[in-house]
Order: structure tokens, then sequence, then C-alpha cells
């Protein structure tokens, strides 16, 4: 019994599933918002489940010289850990069964596993667009990880606990100072992980044709694209659970109404950044990451420590 | 890291939506060798248009390029009446600098917004061809079409642009001087613009003479070219505007040149439709025969300087045409400015000279199996002294006129 209902929280709710659903839905949010910026109409509410289902019954060419088993699992690596990650935030605000402590670091070493499988994908396949995008990947996730990993370390000196429910307990972090510069440097480190521009050189359309998934195609191209909308998802939940006090289930409406919009919030600010700059070079985005990204997140470890 | 790959860009490539080839070998992310590849899209223009009369010879340059699709026509009917000693009437060609460097506008415009598109920044390629649209449709008030005009003809223009359509024309380029400030704005304000553009791609004064580069490409290297100033025909020598350069030569530059040359297009189109209120006259002289002679056209398009020969021997076809569009100049430009950049710098680079892939196409012959150049150019050289010869024999003609 104990064994069934986890299968059912891993793969309908609030696994996989309820995520690919609720990804499919921030990503149409994401696809909306674009459009209203750059004044256009924007696709219908559907639009990207239909655009999944339209890759899921489509045929899957393998190109010839490839790594065949790594080329055909490396999407699977992705999807599988996102909704592993979404199960354990989600775990912490429903109780459905307990969290475990250091739950957290288990939930930062998910969320680096979606750009592992597109370096690997990358790598598979075999070709030198795919893998110029690759190690592109590869460069963005060494300059964003540092900065990201200390921004969430501020809110566990804060609590002084490695457990996600304990930070969802205690006073949001972003109410001292400490917190709002690890919020805003988590952010723009979400915008990297979530390879969206300024921080999209390992796809860039214009000069890679869409780098990391050049040989994919039907369903294992559908895969990293739910992956992607499942991320847009799971990375801003994941920054509201450990910095703003998450989303209260259990005391009515209005707390999960609260909760909802401060993930709309940060949703809609990555698509405004997205739209309101070019795509930085590489070299340009490491520099930015180890520079003042860094300094700021030490900052603010410093400045947690101090108890501001 | 010293293994080089190629990076293949093109013949089909979402960077430029034209059948063009760009080889880049690159070594990690830098750049250290490019070939460029063109012969994909011939389509033997030049031959055409031997075979149709002067009028006809107009309609076919329009087709030449979708986007310059004023210039040829206002090049080769410059052509035909330098050749034919045609005289043109002053209203027409006040209409002529109004329809250019309307075009010019709306060429800019669409450049602006695919170096947007280039950098990732799609906001900037929606809003620029927002802007851009207007103008389109301002082209259908006057001329009928929004793209190919169909507006020159050896003698004059097709139609008049009326009195009454001249408010809607300056409401329309009203509306456009405030997106313009914008755009011009947002590109030098935007630290991430400036950090993408500046010193990227660099093309030295020197380089851009040596090259022969025209238009912006130049003007944004220091020189100072334009044919509108430099040989004032049209309607230019009696308006009043000024050629915009740049210092450095790089992206930023050539993106600056064009955003500051679309305002100083709306400051010739007004003073132009200024005139056009109260010059009176017909718009075209329909010359009934072009007599013999040489004729060259030369006008501003967006892209630098396009020329047209025209050889007549008094008939209604052109014995000879010959064309030299902009892009064939400004292209081989990116060999230098693009070694030592990264790849993600010679996206922007390539498609900072504004290339036009089908003014520039010429004919390549290749070997189907190995892939191997037939007809190298000392062996077109060969074949066109041959096929001269042969002409002189059939005509009579003894030899070149002029001595080498």
């Amino acid at each position: 019994m104990e064994f069934g209902s986890l299968i059912l929280q891993m793969l309908v709710f609030p696994g996989l599933l309820f995520t690919a659903v609720v990804g499919l839905v921030t990503s149409w949010v994401d696809r909306k918002v674009t459009a209203r910026v750059q004044m256009r109409v924007g696709p219908p509410f559907l639009q990207p489940f239909y655009d999944v289902l339209k890759l899921m019954i489509k045929e899957t060419c393998i190109p010839a010289g490839t790594s065949r088993w790594l080329f055909l699992s490396a999407p699977l690596f992705g999807i599988a850990a996102v909704a592993l990650a979404s199960l354990l935030i989600w775990r912490a605000f429903i109780p459905l069964g307990q969290t475990f402590s250091g739950d957290i670091i288990v939930i930062l070493y998910l969320l680096t596993i979606p750009a592992m499988a597109v370096i690997l994908g990358s790598f598979a396949s075999q070709n030198p667009l795919a893998s110029l995008g690759g190690s592109r990947e590869m460069k963005l996730m060494l300059a964003y990880e540092l900065p990201f990993v200390l921004a969430i370390l501020v809110p566990v000196i804060h609590t002084h606990s490695i457990r996600l429910f304990d930070m969802l307990a205690a006073a949001p972090a972003v109410a001292k100072p400490s917190g709002v510069i690890a919020l805003v440097v988590a952010m723009v480190c979400m915008q990297a992980k979530l390879t969206l521009v300024p921080f999209d050189a390992p796809e860039a359309e214009t000069e890679l044709t869409g780098g990391a998934y050049v040989e994919y195609s039907g369903p294992l191209l559908g895969v990293f694209k739910l992956t992607r909308a499942m991320m847009l998802f799971t990375m801003p939940i994941f920054l509201v659970a450990v910095f703003c006090g998450g989303i209260a289930f259990g005391q009515g409406w209005l707390p999960i109404l609260l909760g909802v919009l401060k993930y709309l919030g940060l949703v809609v600010a990555v698509v405004l950044i997205r739209n309101t700059a070019p795509r930085v070079r590489i070299d340009q985005a490491v520099k930015f990451f180890w520079g003042p990204m860094t300094l700021a997140a030490f900052a603010a470890i410093i400045a947690a420590f101090l108890g501001w | 890291m010293s293994k080089t790959t190629i990076i293949p860009i093109g013949p089909y490539h979402p960077l430029q939506e034209e059948p063009e080839f760009f080889k880049l070998h690159v070594e990690g992310e830098k750049v250290v060798g490019l070939d460029i590849e063109l012969g994909y899209n011939h389509r033997g223009i030049e031959k055409l248009s031997e075979l149709k009369t002067f009028e006809q010879t107009v309609f076919l340059v329009e087709r030449i390029c979708g986007i310059c699709s004023t210039s040829h026509p206002l090049a080769c009917v410059q052509a035909v009446e330098d050749a034919g000693g045609v005289e043109v009437p002053e209203r027409a060609l006040y209409i002529r600098s109004v329809i250019g460097e309307l075009e010019r506008l709306h060429s800019h415009m669409l450049w602006l917004g695919l170096a947007g598109h280039f950098l990732g920044f799609n906001t900037v390629w929606m809003w620029a061809w927002r802007y851009r649209e207007p103008i389109l449709e301002l082209f259908e008030l006057i001329t009928g079409n929004r793209n190919h005009y169909g507006m020159m003809k050896p003698g004059g223009v097709r139609r008049d642009i009326s009195v009454e359509d001249i408010p809607a024309i300056q409401k329309t380029l009203d509306g456009l001087k405030g997106p313009i400030c914008l755009f011009r704005d947002a590109v030098t304000d935007d630290p991430l613009i400036r950090a993408r553009l500046e010193g990227v791609g660099t093309l030295t004064k020197q380089q851009a003479i040596d090259y022969c580069a025209v238009g912006p490409t130049a003007r944004a290297s220091g020189v100072a070219k334009d044919v509108r100033k430099d040989h004032p025909h049209l309607a230019y020598g009696r308006v009043d505007f000024k050629i915009i350069t740049g210092k450095n030569g790089d992206v930023f530059d050539k993106a600056i040149v064009r955003i500051l040359e679309t305002l100083e297009s709306i400051k010739i189109i007004e003073q132009c439709l200024e005139v056009l209120k109260t010059l009176p006259g017909p718009v075209d002289s329909n010359p009934k025969e072009i007599m013999a002679g040489e004729g060259i056209g030369t006008y501003e398009a967006p892209r630098g300087e396009v020329i047209h020969y025209i050889c007549s021997d008094g008939g209604n076809r052109p014995l000879r045409h010959k064309i030299r569009a902009p892009s064939f100049m400004n292209v081989p430009t990116n060999q230098t400015t693009v070694i030592g950049q990264s790849v993600a710098d010679a996206t922007i680079i390539l498609a900072a000279v504004d290339p036009c892939y089908c003014c520039t196409e010429r004919m390549a012959a290749l070997d189907a199996g190995s892939g191997r150049r037939i007809l190298s150019s000392a062996e077109l050289i060969r074949l066109s002294q041959a096929k001269t010869a042969k002409l002189k024999k059939e005509m009579g003609v003894e030899g070149p006129r002029l001595k080498i």
C-alpha cells in the first residue's frame, strides 16, 4: 500500500503528470506574455499541449555514428530528474508524506541533471553544432552553479536547517536584506538554468540552429521540450519555497492564491528578462556569474551570518 | 585544441533564409577562417535582360531583390536615359527620390529587426517590423504595391503622387520618428547590446577602402562615400541632408549609422514632399526611342552603391546589361572582420553588412561527383573572350573602342 501510493505520487501527483501539465500551462504563460510584449497575439491556451503531442507521434531519427544508448536515454534522465525534484518540493508543501533532512541538497543535485542530460545528448549526437552547444551548456553550468548554491545557502543560514519544510515553517528569507540579495542572484541563475535569453547561448537558434537539440526529433525532442516546460515550473516554485515561504495549503484559499501569485510573479520576471535583453556571449556569461554574481552571493552570506 | 572543425552557416540556415554558404573554420569557439560560397540560386538576370525591351527590363531588375526593389530599377532607368539621351521631367525626379528614400527607411528597419533576431533579442525584431508596417502601407497608397512598386520607367515614373495624399504620407512619417528615436536610444543606452556589438567585427577605414566597401558598411568605417552626395542626381542636389559616418567600423557603428540614416531619409522625403505640393508638370516624358550608346546609372541603395551599365544599339533591347549590386562588394569584407572572433559574434558580423544574396549571386559550375569547381575564374575569362571574339566577327566590329 505504502509502495503503491509512492508510485502514484511519482507518476501522477505531484510527480510526472502534474508537473508536466502545470509546466505546459506555465510555458503557455511564457509564450503569451512574450507575445504581448512583442505586440503579437500569442498562441491559444492548449497550443503547448498540441506541440508536445504532435512531437510524440512523429518519427524518431537516429543519426548514423551516434552512441545509440546514450542518445536515446539522455532525454529520459532529464525528465525523470525534474519530476523527482518537483515531487520532493511538493511533499514539503502538502503533508502527503514527511520530508527528510537534507532534501534541499538532493533537490539541488536533481535540478542539475536536466542540463547534464542536454550535454550528454548533444555529445552523443556527434554533430558539430550540437557539440558546440553542449560545450557551451557545460561552461554555462560551471558558471551559474556556484552563485546559485551560494544563494541557496542564505536561507539555510537563516533557519539553521537543510530541510525544505523548516524553511517553509520559518519566516521567509526575503524578509531580511540578505535574503533579497540572494533571491536576486538566484533569479538570475534561474534564467541561465532555464537557458533563456540572455543566457541561451547553448541553443542559440540563429548561431547553432538549436545547438544541443539539433539532431533530436520526434518523441525524444518532445521529452526535451517537456523537460524545459517542467523546469520552467519547478525552478520558480523551488525559489518560492526557499525564499518566499512557499504556498501554504490547508489554511483556506487566500494563502494558496497568494502563493500562486508569488510563483506567477517569478515566472513573469523570467519572461520579461528574456524579452528585454540580447543573448550574451558564453565568455561574457561566465565572467558575469563568476564575478558580480558570486560576489553578491558572498555578500548575502556574510550579511546572513551577521543576522541582517 | 588546434583541431580545426567546420561550422556550416548555410546553405539553409535560420540565420538568413537565403541560399548562401559560409564555411566557418573554427578552433573551439574561435573563427580562424572563412569560405564564402555562392551560386545556389543563380538566375541569369543579365542574360534575360538582353531578351527584353527597355520597359520590360525595368520590371525584370525590380525582381533581383525584394528589399531594394526600387534601387535596381532606379539605376537601370538612369542607365537607359544616359545611353539614350532621354530627358526626365523635374517632378518625376522628386517622386523617384521619395520612393528611393522610403525604400531605405523600410530596408533599414528590416535590418534592425533582423539584427535583433540574430542577437536573440526577438522583441526588437517584432517591434522594428511592426513599425516598418506603416511604410509598406504607405507604399501601397502611393504605388499600389507593398513591395515591388513598379514605379520606375525610362523617362519618368508610372504614377504621380497626388497632392491629396501628401498629408497622409506626412502623418506616417511623423509617426515613425518616435519609434526610430526609441531604437536609437535603446541601442546606445543598453549595456548588454553595447557589450555584444562594440569592438566586434571591426573593419578599419583602410580595409574598407581596400575592399571597395560601399554604403553603410563603408560609412561606418569612416569613409564618407555616398552616391547621393558624390554625384548629386535626382532631387538630391536640391535637398539638405547629411552623410552619416561612424568612426570604428564595428557592428555597433554599422547599427548606429543605419538608424541615423533613417532619420535623414525622413528629412529628405519631407523636403521633397514640400516641393511636390507646388511643383507642376508631367511625370513622364514618354520616350519613343532610345538612341544608340552606352550609359551608366548609379543609385545609393540601402546597402550601398548599385551600378547598372546599359549598352544600346538603337533598337528596343539592351545589347549588354551589366549589374553590380552593393552586397557583391560588402560580403567579402567578412573575410577580415570575422577572423579571430567567436562563433557567437560571427553571426552578427556576417549579418552586419546587410547582405543580399540574390543581388550577389554569381554562377558556379561544380562537378557533382568530386565537388570540384569546373569553371574557375580564368576559365570564365577565357569563355568571355571567346564570346566577344565571336560577336565581333558576327557584327563586323573591329575591336574595343577603348585602347587598353
